[in-house]
């Protein structure tokens, strides 16, 4: 496929962004957590894009390390949300504040 | 390049619109339907762009596996829905136009002082084949490749400790 680099990062752009609003305006700690990963798939294809532009390797193989960070994260954060919800019976994140200020 | 231009059109399209979907969807279950949708839509992006060993990755690891253990967490914890009510009430027009702004700026950036070349080079027949990806992997990255696998032993642990049933602390 032969379209422009800049194009591309544009579609990454606009999937990061619908990412930090599902971040901001989603209060389901599940969904803000798929937000987080949607977020990490746009920076991947960022990689990919520059990987394709510069015909280097280097991109490909830094996704390969990004989508093993985001496995672990994965679990860890979920086993997380799973202890959150067996404590408080809720993953409403506005009912996570039992360390304010 | 007009057919080029059209399919990835099509293909940003497809993937917005799964993306926007995820973000409004009340249900979480639908969501997680949704993010499955978009990953294999960006792994059709990441083959069309030479990278067929990270395309499937993609197709098993993230839209495989991740999702999957999101789902599973959903349908455990019952917790599909929740009310929409927000404790702060100017959140959500504020990361309306926080994100919005955000994108404005990275558009900008992207679109008017363009990052690449307007038509790319011809690709070597080798490139993204899990054979070059592999190699690169184990001559150049090998050290990292062990931190990776010590990180994911890590987390693994971590989760089975994490959702461990409480012992009572009698004695």
């Amino acid at each position: 496929m032969n379209v422009p680099t800049a194009y591309i990062l544009v579609l990454a752009a606009v999937l990061f962004s619908i990412g930090v609003m599902g971040v901001l305006v989603r209060r389901n700690a599940i969904i803000v957590f798929m937000s987080i990963e949607l977020m990490t798939n746009a920076g991947n294809l960022a990689f990919i894009a520059f990987a394709r532009e510069f015909l280097s390797t280097a991109g490909q193989v830094f996704v390969f390390f990004t989508i093993a960070v985001a496995a672990a994260e994965v679990a860890v954060g979920l086993a997380l949300v799973v202890a959150i919800f067996k404590s408080k019976h809720s993953i409403d994140i506005d009912q996570m504040s039992s360390l304010k200020g | 390049m007009t057919t080029d231009l059209i399919l990835f059109a099509v293909i940003s399209v497809l993937a917005v619109a799964t993306a926007l979907a995820m973000l409004f969807s009340r249900n979480a279950v639908y969501s997680t339907l949704f993010l499955v949708f978009n990953f294999l839509v960006v792994a059709v992006l990441y083959l069309l762009l030479n990278a067929a060993f990270i395309a499937m990755v993609q197709v098993t690891v993230y839209a495989g596996a991740i999702m999957v253990l999101f789902l599973f967490v959903v349908m455990l914890l019952g917790a599909e829905q929740l009310s929409g009510r927000t404790a702060l009430r100017w959140q959500r027009p504020l990361a309306v136009i926080f994100g919005g702004a955000l994108l404005a700026i990275i558009g900008y950036v992207f679109l008017f002082r363009p990052a690449g070349s307007a038509s790319l080079p011809p690709v070597p027949a080798e490139f993204g084949s899990p054979a070059a990806v592999g190699s690169e992997l184990f001559q150049q990255y090998l050290v990292p490749i062990e931190i990776a696998s010590i990180l994911l032993l890590v987390s693994m642990v971590g989760a089975i400790v994490l959702t461990r049933p409480e012992k009572r602390k009698a004695e």
